[in-house]
């Protein structure tokens, strides 16, 4: 049956901004569909607000709009593009919950406009908790097998207490409805709790909902990945085992696949339930994940829960097996049945089987708990993670210590120095899940404990536990030794031991490892992703390497490039330098080179076997990556390896490969060294005669002290050679960089403090641009809302800039050609100024691709990475735009007049964590970035602009009702203007007695509202925060009193984020806000498509 | 939990008839076996398929690298013994790990004196296996180590798969019964060449009492039974050896019959087409065969090194009337099903009593009870 003729365009929704649950991987998925959908003939129109995906690459989809994913702005598309499908299982539960909202509200209907890939019905029976549980006990009539944990519905507070008595007791689990990655959702042991958690679920559910469930705490926990087509013929792509047992959100635990500890029998009644379940809920076409847990003690079955929808363990597992699950989706959406679609590995079998593992996969999650202090980092129901590493290997503790080094994170990996500590007290501490439980198992095992003492503190599957024993015999092995003989050095490195752990066991340097390895001969392999355990030949060079015999990597007569990705996502580093990966690999592989993708993160689209010619899915250590260009370079001409696309972690590896060998094309390991290197970097501004904020750099507090003393507080402390602000702070004062020094981890006699003049309102500007060498392409200019101080990665920008002249312009030209010149950049640099007093400061100069790079190349239609990649490898800025790739004149600082506005926005996962007294975390901006992902929004001028971005990141602003404001002192002089505009958009405003005396002065009305330290008053008047709880407040306002975060700030801020309100943190984005309020009101708002924007550039171009 | 150290365990080899080699360590018993080198991809099932009578003489590899996870229990075995030549793994478990565990998989090897191998590059084999085809292999440790010209030449005096009769060796020597679940609605009369456990119990779950009788079973003792149909089991060796009498007179009088894997070799040569030898055969749970008729696709259990050669482009015209073939496997077309469409037989190349594997086709024992029904309306 081939495809349908009746569709001929189709809406594809993304998942908007990155936040924690639901990641890079919807990028992944949403590109290969788009482009499935494409090579289909069909027209595709796609909506996805996150620019920093190649999804919204102009050339993915027909017509790409980077709009807010809200049922208004999806409806003003569906009315202009008349799409004759929409397919919303690729955009995780946002593009689901839309694409409901459109059904429910009658758009889908006026407009004709079919849902593919999934029913309504089905998702909701999917979706709901109680429909589920219908679902489940109808699969078990049927075929006798599967049941729900007992449980109870609860809309209301009475409901959920007298719930727990149904169910027998504490400890209960919460579930609330329709929320994603499990928001909301945790364990209650005692009514304190239940009241805290149950109370926030019922607000967050958008149906008031929650699911009281009895306890499966410590069951072992399973997934599997299902695709069923139109003629009812249902495979299992993958099964998926958790290292953690039940308790800890699947996003937040060690995964193993294919599943380790089942028999056929128990496989076979979890795939025979699966089944059952997708046709009783009634998925017609597509992929489905369903999560069993399974009690050890008797194989009792209970089905957890179902999504009807690719999902982020549908990316792994397709990247697990080398089977396209979102690929094959979009076929099956649009008719196809799995038989008549092949599987890309083999080209020559079927996609209707099912695809079997010769290799073990394990994903580890990585966290972001150093970014968030306060934050309770125990692991529960709720996802907490921010990315993923996986590895392959041809047995569990080769691939598991592979994926902890390439979380590359200090300590993730397991370390056999030093005393490990008491035993008790570590198998205690492994009692709780948390962020690297598994290193501490291990140091219960190095301390003596036994395996059973293992398995009854962590309930961790005894067969897991003693693959963890086996790793810890090898580690002794190793250090019991007299000296390092082949066989043992191969027995270590056959499971998984790093050259960097064997040389901490031996005490040597990693280096001298490394040679006594190569010169025993004893060298990894890389073996084929198949699907099918090489029972037929695969075309797809998709490999992972293992210390076994025979080799699978083919010679090449082409040149290879090869470029190295940048790891799991975390704040910081994230799918922005995917997308530069990609971009490169693309561009390359067009100029005639083999590309090479190096790569360890599940998620991205730079891990899809389709995106380079060859890929390699490996940690990013220096071990790993000689160990490819090894490889590659005896497979045939390596040109170079690309290191300034993947951020942080490969431009740190650039000395190291060059003085291994390697060619590193682009900007050199020198040049990198001239940025990076405070001191350098200082005389390279010297030369060029460019100011930079007084500093020094110090490796003790006297040495910080005597400069701070010297340049005045506030200053900027910050260790050297970190990404995202890490650990960077504004200090107002002695006592605080005492403590700062004292607690820093990262500051040693290599790696110094850096102390910097901290400049009050200053604007901050970030320019991206390419250098050729000769020729300078100024790529986008940036102008921040916030000032200077708040971390670039967490501040909404503006490009072109909206108050910045012509003559700053030029300055800003003339300041990047000189330091690109001057630092010697072959590619992309991006460089942060601070314009204070009209003098222009230099912050920091980075030679690689930016976290901008996505979104200048949007908002300008240039495609800047793609230039990069060329430029590295010896094109010039002149052969590039007589090319075509960059304009043929003119640049980003060049943009005409008419030139759409667009407006980046950080999303902040603020509503993710909990302290540990359950409240909610303060939401205040500073210079450490906090942000997990960005929205644009782009319109013709700035404040629909931002008024788009807003509805995309947090939700519409409001055009009436009440603000609340509250602002420090040094604010109150800036808010006037746009409190006055508030009021004349008719807001009432409410005020604590400060802010609220300065507004009446001024002439505007406010309401003196109650601090929450005031308490309730005498005659019962509310405070603010209780009255945020009661939703009476529209918009808050609300500057931080310094850091530290004082409490009613802290209050405010976080009543907010448990409310969903908008929160303005600082008076620049109110000011903003204001502009985005005149745009709501004064009209209609129109959505626009990528490819229009970049035509109306075009032509005013040419002009 | 007792864990055996590295040390603890012998060196092993094993040689291929074409002379390739790999080094490993002892798995299970210590010596020496011969046997016919193919390759398994299931990632679950490793106790039914050592146990399964069709593996006779022949040594597995197994792709998947961790074997003997879940250790030995006494449910899962498809017969009173494990019939597997030779075992090749690359991670055996230490420590096994399920509720139904009762002993690890390398002390039942040890127990039943099956010799194995672990440590080695499986996945290299297995593509060798792939691209030269199976062969004949020798498994050598302990004392029946020598230099590898010595071994080579002993693998390849092992005698060869083509024209092996081994029906006879696995089958049981005397009849029994397996009795219906609740009312019993059937007899069926099944010639075991080889049969699995789950197979009679497929069908005793169904209302059919299983009289399971030995390979070498006449006509008349199967007619003994009164069956309202004949099954044809499963088994090892080269269908062409086979007998085929007893097949010929169940056809001549239209009794309901039921064959799988080697039965549909046999059931295709008694329609008089030819059987031969796949290059490596199909052994795995992940096979996509597809029913012809409604053209559903099914994942199911293969265990098969030879294969009917018939048309599939058209019915063909046999002594019993005419037949055509009613599945395929997707994966290279090979024949998968038999159906005789004026008498009451058919048979498919593949396990539908799926131990190990998916139970997609067990619809194929429900189509028999049909058979019989109408038979008997």
């Amino acid at each position: 049956m081939p495809k349908r003729t009746d569709i001929r365009s189709v809406l594809v929704i993304g998942s908007g901004p990155i936040v924690i649950g639901q990641a890079a991987e919807f990028d992944y998925s949403g590109t290969q569909a788009c482009r499935v959908l494409k090579s289909e003939g069909l027209r595709v129109i796609l909506v996805n607000s996150n620019p920093a995906t190649i999804m919204t690459d102009p050339e993915i989809a027909d017509a790409t709009y980077v709009e807010p994913i809200t049922p208004e702005y999806v409806a003003k598309i569906i009315a202009k593009e008349r799409p004759d499908a929409l397919l919303p299982t690729l955009g995780g539960q946002t593009a689901l919950n839309t694409a409901i909202s459109l059904h429910e509200d009658g758009t889908l209907a006026e407009y004709g406009v079919e849902l593919i890939g999934a029913n309504v019905e089905a998702i909701n029976k999917g979706e709901d908790r109680e429909l589920f549980k219908g679902v489940v006990e109808a699969v078990r009539a049927k075929i006798g097998h599967g049941e729900s944990a007992r449980s109870v519905i609860c809309h209301s507070m009475e409901d959920v207490l007298a719930g727990v008595d149904t169910l027998g007791g504490y400890p209960v689990v919460v579930r609330p409805s329709f929320t994603m990655g499990g928001a909301g959702s945790g364990f209650a042991h005692d009514e304190e709790e239940l009241r805290r958690i149950a109370g926030q679920g019922l607000t967050l559910s958008p149906t008031t909902e929650v699911l009281l469930e009895e306890s499966i705490l410590g069951w072992k926990e399973y997934e599997l990945e299902l695709m069923r087509d139109k003629h009812d013929n249902v495979v299992v792509v993958c099964s998926i085992e958790n290292f953690d047992p039940m308790g800890v959100h699947t996003g937040d635990s060690i995964t193993v696949a294919p599943a380790m500890t089942l028999t056929d029998r128990e496989y076979q009644t979890l795939r025979d339930i699966g089944i059952a379940v997708i046709r009783e809920v009634g998925v017609d076409t597509g992929g489905c994940n369903i999560q069993f847990a399974v009690n050890p003690e008797d194989g009792r079955v209970i089905v957890i829960e179902m999504n009807p929808r690719v999902s982020r363990s549908s990316a792994l597992a397709s990247k697990a097996t080398g089977f396209p699950i979102a690929k094959i989706a979009a076929r099956l959406a649009v008719g196809y049945t799995l038989d008549e679609i092949p599987n890309d590995i083999t080209q020559k079998t079927p996609a209707s089987f099912e695809p079997t593992l010769d290799y073990v996969v394990v994903k580890v999650p990585r966290f972001a708990f150093e970014k968030f202090p306060a934050a309770d980092a125990t692991l529960t129901t709720t996802m907490k993670s921010v990315g993923e590493a996986m590895a392959i290997g041809r047995n569990f503790t080769e691939a598991l210590n592979k994926a902890l080094r390439s979380l590359e994170k200090k300590g993730s990996q397991f370390d056999f120095t030093g005393e490990p500590g008491d035993k008790d007290e570590l198998l205690a501490l492994a009692g709780v899940p948390t962020d690297g439980r598994i290193n501490t198992v291990m140091a219960a095992i190095r301390a003596g404990a036994t395996p059973d003492e293992v398995f009854t503190a962590t309930r961790i599957d005894p067969w897991f536990v003693d693959q963890l024993f086996l790793i810890h015999e090898h580690a002794e092995a190793l250090a019991a030794a007299d000296r390092l003989d082949p066989e043992l050095l191969a027995d270590a490195k056959r499971h998984g031991f790093s050259d960097a752990q064997i040389a901490a066991i031996r005490g040597l340097r990693e280096d001298v490892v490394r040679e006594v390895r190569h010169a025993l001969g004893i060298r990894p392999v890389y073996k084929t992703v198949d699907t099918c355990a090489a029972e037929f030949a695969a075309d797809t060079p998709y490999f992972y390497s293992s210390y076994d015999e025979e080799s699978e990597v083919a010679p090449r007569t082409k040149p290879a490039v090869i470029i190295l990705g940048s790891g799991p996502n975390r704040i910081g580093q994230g799918i922005e330098f995917d997308y530069s990966c990609v971009h490169a690999s693309f561009a390359l592989h067009d100029a005639g080179y083999e590309t090479v993708m190096v790569n360890c993160n599940p998620e991205t689209v730079s891990t899809d076997y389709d995106t380079s010619d060859r890929l390699y899915f490996e940690p990013l250590t220096l071990e790993d990556v000689l160990e490819i260009v090894h490889a590659e370079t005896q497979a045939g001409p390596v040109a170079g390896v690309i290191v300034q696309l993947g951020g942080q972690t490969p431009l740190g590896l650039a000395q190291a490969l060059k003085d291994n060998g390697v060619p590193v094309v682009g900007t050199s390991p020198e040049a990198i060294h001239l940025a990076e290197d405070r001191g350098a970097f200082g005389r390279v501004l010297a030369e060029a005669g460019l100011p930079a904020p007084k500093h020094g750099t110090a490796t003790s507090f006297p040495g910080a002290k005597a400069i701070a003393d010297e340049i005045g507080y506030p200053v900027l402390v910050r260790p050297s050679y970190v990404l995202g602000g890490r650990g960077m702070e504004i200090v107002y004062d002695e006592t605080r960089l005492a403590s700062y020094i004292a607690e820093s981890t990262e500051i040693s006699a290599d790696r110094p403090v850096l102390v910097d003049r901290f400049l009050d309102d200053a604007i901050e500007i970030d320019v991206d641009a390419l250098y050729d060498g000769h020729e300078l392409y100024l790529g986008g200019v940036m102008e921040h809302i916030e000032e200077a101080g708040i971390h670039s990665g967490d501040s909404a920008c503006a490009l072109p800039p909206i108050t910045l002249g012509g003559h700053d312009i030029k300055r800003l030209r003339t300041s990047t050609e000189a330091i690109a010149k001057g630092v010697g950049v072959q590619g992309l640099i991006n460089i942060q100024f601070a314009l204070a007093g009209d003098i222009l400061y230099v912050l920091e100069a980075n030679p690689r691709a930016s976290r901008t790079v996505p979104f200048t190349s949007k908002a300008t239609a240039v495609p800047l990475a793609k230039a990069a990649a060329r430029i590295s490898l010896g094109a010039t800025v002149a052969e590039l735009r007589a090319e075509g790739m960059l304009p043929a004149t003119g640049d980003g600082g060049t943009l005409p007049l008419d030139a759409p506005i667009s407006v980046k926005e950080a999303v902040l996962p603020w509503s993710r964590f909990r302290d540990v007294q359950g409240r909610g975390v303060d939401t205040i901006l500073g210079p450490e970035m906090r942000s997990t992902g960005e929205v644009m929004g782009i319109d013709a001028v700035f404040g629909t602009a931002y008024a788009k971005s807003q509805a995309g990141a947090y939700g519409a602003l409001p055009t009436k009702g009440r603000a609340f404001i509250s602002v420090a002192n040094r604010d109150k002089r800036a808010l006037i203007f746009p409190a006055r505009a508030l009021i004349e958009h008719g807001f009432e405003l409410l005020a604590t007695s400060g802010t609220a005396e300065v507004l009446r002065r001024n002439g505007i009305p406010a309401r003196v509202v109650r601090k929450q330290s005031e308490g309730v008053g005498p005659a019962g008047e509310p405070t603010i925060v209780t009255l945020i709880h009661e939703g009476e407040v529209d918009l808050i306002v609300n500057t931080p009193f310094g850091t530290g975060g004082r409490l009613d700030g802290y209050d405010i801020r976080t009543a907010a984020v448990a409310r969903g309100i908008p929160c303005l943190t600082t008076v620049q984005a109110l000011a903003a806000a204001v502009q985005g309020i005149d745009a709501l009101t004064s009209g209609e708002i129109g959505v626009c498509s990528l490819q229009e924007h970049a035509s109306r550039l075009t032509a005013s171009r040419g002009e | 939990m007792t864990t055996s150290t590295r040390a603890a365990t012998a060196p092993a080899v094993l040689v291929l008839e074409d002379g390739r080699s790999f080094r490993g360590r002892a798995y299970g018993a210590v010596g020496e076996t011969f046997g016919e080198a193919v390759f398994s991809t299931g990632m679950t099932g490793y106790q039914e398929t050592l146990t399964d009578p069709s593996y006779h003489r022949q040594v597995v590899v197994m792709t998947a690298p961790h074997v003997g996870n879940t250790g030995v229990n006494d449910e899962d075995p498809e017969s009173s013994r494990i019939w597997v030549a030779g075992y090749v793994v690359r991670d055996p478990a230490r420590v096994p790990s399920n509720w139904r565990s009762r002993r690890s998989l390398d002390d039942e090897l040890a127990a039943q004196g099956v010799v194995g191998i672990s440590g080695i590059d499986t996945r290299a084999l297995t593509r060798h296996l792939r691209e030269r085809g199976a062969m004949r292999v020798g498994i050598f440790s302990g004392e029946a180590l020598a230099d590898e010209e010595t071994l080579l030449a002993r693998v390849r005096q092992a005698p060869e798969m083509t024209g092996a009769d081994l029906a006879g060796e696995v089958a049981t020597e005397r009849p029994y019964v397996v009795p219906a679940v609740g009312e019993k609605r059937f007899t069926v009369a099944a010639l075991d060449l080889g049969i699995k456990g789950m197979t009679p119990h497929r069908m005793a779950e169904r209302g059919i009492e299983v009289h399971v009788l030995p390979a070498t079973a006449t006509a008349e003792e199967v007619y003994a039974t009164a069956p309202d149909g004949v099954f044809l089991s499963n088994g090892p060796g080269d269908p062409a050896t086979a007998d085929l009498t007893v097949i010929r007179e169940v056809l001549e009088r239209r009794t309901p019959l039921f064959g799988i894997c080697f039965g549909n070799q046999l059931l295709g040569r008694a329609l008089g087409f030819g059987t031969y030898k796949l290059k490596y055969g199909h052994r795995g749970i992940n096979q996509p065969v597809q029913d012809r008729a409604t053209g559903k696709v099914e994942v199911t259990a293969h265990n098969h090194g030879f294969a009917v050669d018939a048309p599939l482009d058209r019915v063909s015209d046999t002594p019993y009337g005419r037949a055509e073939v009613s599945h395929v496997c997707l994966n290279d077309q090979v024949v998968e099903g038999l159906r005789l469409l004026d008498r009451p037989a058919f048979s498919v190349q593949y396990h539908p009593e799926a131990a190990a594997g998916p139970h997609d086709a067990a619809y194929l024992f429900d189509r028999f009870t049909q058979l019989m029904e109408a038979q008997r309306a």
